[in-house]
């Protein structure tokens, strides 16, 4: 009885809890990322398997070593958000990287893109992509060095210098091509729709197949972990904006629907545009933030000098998302009365 | 007949755990040896004794008087003789002045003054009277008194009547069960509330988790009463008296304004029954159903208990408490408030006991907030709970008033859902408190300075 028993609680409300916690929340994007990273496998083979998992790997390593309060208990690393974030790095570089460019840089995108920040949830930017943007200014040739796709048959066959050395010149006959996004920038060649959507092209090893990608965003949209404003709201203004172009000058702007499924578009859209880390929490600033980055991923790819910009479109709008937050709260409720009010 | 399911907009879903007591019949508890009956059991002014130590008081007699508009006497629950005038235990957590009445256990406890009122002859102001004097509050929980909020200000009036019968909270299932018995008290209190307001309309909402109240009701309806069964989806807080007028009305309350405001009335469906009573045969306010629930109970059940009965005797009379019983909560889950001594009374808006076990109180350690947003899709009046979770934590309560932090009801739906576990709607309510406490002391101080000019 409670008179022999005086352990109590006395707490306040509320007493229920709902069933999602931040582990659940990681776990479920790593499902929803498993169809494309399977498919940059059979694209890209053991490459891009090596890839994913040292990424993987060294963001768990570092978040342990650098993120915890000295024991396991208190480690974050429990939270699956670094390898959530070591598996997005690896599915946005080029599948021939040497390993060790990999592994340096998932641990500055844990260092740099998060712990500094004060780990999860403090951050500013997107930390996969801070990692691949360090990348990209550390080691241009490597990051812009396309493999060619294949399939199974080819799954032991290297894509690139996969296994070189830090600091050494990496040899440089390895069998490239040119990405999608390249070949209409560069050569205005055209790729076949069918190709951009089963992911039968060249490019990081994540970005090939969009309706695999697609699948997963569906996944997280329908378990309610992805907030679905942003992609709709990135589609919708990069289709709107590329299709205005293209019919001013067909030859020199793509169309909407090619730009909707090359490059990293899908990739970013779904899975990083949307880390709710980095994008506005407000209903009306995730509008505002994904209409910005479809904008931007326009601007950039058509005018800009790389063919592809939506890693720099994502990270420029995380610079916005505080401000935008400010100034898209949410209308409270009886704030809009007035009109009915006097019937 | 019934249209289609209306709703508010956010809101969570916690589980309902209703089938525990909702298919047992209102169970009237034996009188038990002592009640204790505070004196502050509502909103508004405490009332004041007019009865000494040694009195013989009737069950139904008046104990304490109103002091004042927003306050409402105090009736003996129990005849037999009062004991003590004291600081005794309050629900609330505080110690609080009470009468104690030990009960006669030979006396047949017959209503003191029981009369039928003949209130279709009697005027507004009368009728208003008699509600006060009835010692009637709102029995959903906040316990405000009746009849002040039934008294229309001048400039203002009431459109329509909305009953409230959502009881969204978890486990409580008292208002289930006096929908399902007691259909003419109910129909009773509402023609005289119409009576009072002169309402051109009046809603009965009810959450569809309970159909089978939906039904009886509506098929009980009598012909010549104005009154509609409106089914309103099993979400929590359905049952807040803004999200209740929401869905069904499709108006939102002003911040900062009342609900006479749009021209609505909202009363409880218990209180309303309670009412009923009240016109059929006298009785005032002197007992109230209480769903008595959770898995640390033995005996889950809906009971009738006079006001004033104590938590010990209570959970004694439903066989008693389980050995992994942790918390004990008058309300419900979402908004209840957690007890530490069994000699507490039941007030007049105790509108549950719920029991927990320690499984169902597992504790969980607070992680970042990872701004996923669930807070925003929660809270029902549109508040951005991520953000003002990051100013509570670093103690920013001014900077909270720029994010209407004031407009927060505490229904805990954003801590109910947050993955991280941080507990917001706890940390509204101190920066709320802290608020409050600061604004009196402004206004205190400009006073002052006030009246010191005057007198310079």
């Amino acid at each position: 009885m409670a008179d022999n028993n005086p352990r109590l609680v006395v707490a306040t409300s509320p007493f229920d809890k709902g069933p999602v916690d931040t582990p659940a929340i990681m776990r479920h994007v790593l499902y929803a990322l498993a169809p494309t990273t399977l498919a940059a496998i059979y694209y890209f083979g053991l490459s891009a398997l090596l890839l994913v998992t040292v990424c993987a790997f060294t963001c768990a390593f570092t978040e342990w070593l650098l993120g915890g309060r000295g024991s396991w208990r208190d480690s974050t690393v429990k939270d699956s958000s670094a390898i959530v974030t070591g598996v997005l790095l690896g599915l946005t570089l080029p599948p021939g990287l040497p390993l060790w460019m990999a592994a340096v840089g998932s641990a500055f995108a844990i260092v740099f893109g998060k712990l500094l920040f004060g780990g999860l949830g403090q951050n500013v930017f997107n930390p996969s992509l801070t990692g691949r943007a360090f990348l990209q200014a550390a080691f241009p040739v490597p990051l812009t060095t396309w493999a060619p796709y294949s399939n199974l048959d080819g799954f032991f066959s290297l894509r690139g210098d996969t296994f070189a050395l830090p600091f050494l010149r990496p040899e440089v006959d390895a069998l490239t091509t040119a990405t999608p996004l390249a070949l209409m920038k560069f050569e205005f060649l055209p790729t076949d729709f069918s190709a951009l959507l089963y992911g039968a092209t060249s490019g990081s090893v994540g970005e090939t197949s969009a309706a695999l990608i697609l699948l997963g965003g569906a996944y997280l949209t329908w378990r309610r972990f992805l907030n679905w404003r942003i992609p709709v709201a990135i589609f919708v203004s990069v289709y709107l904006f590329a299709s205005a172009l293209h019919m001013i000058d067909a030859v020199q702007f793509r169309d909407g629907v090619h730009h909707l499924f090359s490059g990293g578009l899908m990739l970013g859209t779904i899975f990083m545009a949307t880390d709710p880390v980095s994008s506005p929490v407000t209903p009306r600033g995730c509008w505002v933030f994904g209409i910005g980055v479809g904008l931007l991923v326009v601007i950039i790819r058509q005018f800009g000098g790389l063919p592809e910009g939506v890693m720099y479109s994502i990270l420029l709008m995380n610079a916005a998302t505080p401000i935008i937050d400010r100034l898209t709260q949410p209308a409270l409720y009886g704030s809009r009365t007035g009109k009915k009010d006097d019937s | 007949m019934l249209k289609r399911v209306k709703s508010f907009r956010h809101g969570v879903h916690p589980a309902e755990h209703k089938a525990l007591t909702d298919s047992s019949p209102i169970e009237r508890v034996a009188f038990p040896d002592e009640v204790v009956l505070p004196l502050s059991q509502h909103i508004g002014g405490p009332s004041k004794p007019v009865v000494e130590i040694g009195d013989k008081v009737y069950r139904g007699q008046v104990i304490a008087e109103a002091t004042g508009f927003v306050s409402v006497p105090l009736h003996a629950s129990v005849t037999g003789s009062v004991t003590e005038i004291d600081k005794h235990h309050h629900p609330s957590g505080r110690l609080d002045e009470a009468i104690v009445i030990k009960v006669d256990h030979n006396s047949p406890q017959t209503l003191f003054d029981e009369r039928t009122v003949d209130w279709e002859n009697l005027s507004n102001e009368e009728l208003l009277e008699q509600i006060k004097q009835g010692g009637f509050v709102g029995l959903g929980g906040a316990a405000f008194p009746t009849h002040v909020k039934l008294s229309i200000p001048e400039g203002k009036r009431a459109r329509w009547l909305v009953v409230n019968g959502c009881e969204c909270e978890p486990y409580l299932t008292s208002d289930h069960r006096i929908m399902l018995e007691w259909a003419d008290s109910i129909f009773l209190g509402i023609r005289v509330l119409q009576k009072i307001l002169s309402t051109e309309k009046t809603y009965i909402g009810v959450e569809t988790n309970k159909w089978d109240a939906i039904k009886s009701l509506a098929s009980r309806i009598p012909p010549d009463l104005d009154c509609e069964l409106v089914p309103l989806e099993t979400k929590y807080p359905q049952g807040a008296e803004k999200m209740l007028i929401t869905a069904i009305l499709k108006r939102e309350v002003p911040s900062g304004k009342l609900p006479i405001d749009i021209h609505v009335v909202v009363q409880n469906v218990g209180t309303i029954a309670e009412l009923g009573d009240l016109f059929a045969f006298g009785q005032p306010l002197i007992e109230r159903v209480v769903t008595v629930s959770g898995l640390g109970i033995q005996n889950p059940t809906t009971l009738l208990a006079p006001v004033g009965t104590k938590l010990g005797d209570i959970l004694g009379y439903c066989g008693g408490v389980t050995d992994d019983l942790r918390e004990i909560l008058f309300g419900g889950p979402m908004m209840g408030v957690p007890q530490q001594f069994l000699d507490v009374p039941i007030l007049k808006g105790t509108s549950g006991i719920v029991c927990l076990t320690e499984e169902q109180l597992q504790e969980r350690t607070e992680s970042p907030c990872i701004r996923c947003s669930s807070c925003l899709e929660a809270c029902p009046v549109y508040l951005d709970p991520s953000t003002l979770g990051a100013l509570a934590r670093v103690a920013k309560y001014d900077e909270m008033l720029d994010y209407h932090i004031m407009d927060c009801m505490e229904c805990g739906a954003c801590s109910y859902v947050c993955p991280s576990n941080i507990p917001l709607v706890q940390r509204f309510r101190v920066a709320k408190g802290l608020l409050r406490e600061k604004q009196t002391r402004e206004k205190q101080a400009r006073e002052e300075a006030e009246r010191a000019e005057a007198a310079a």
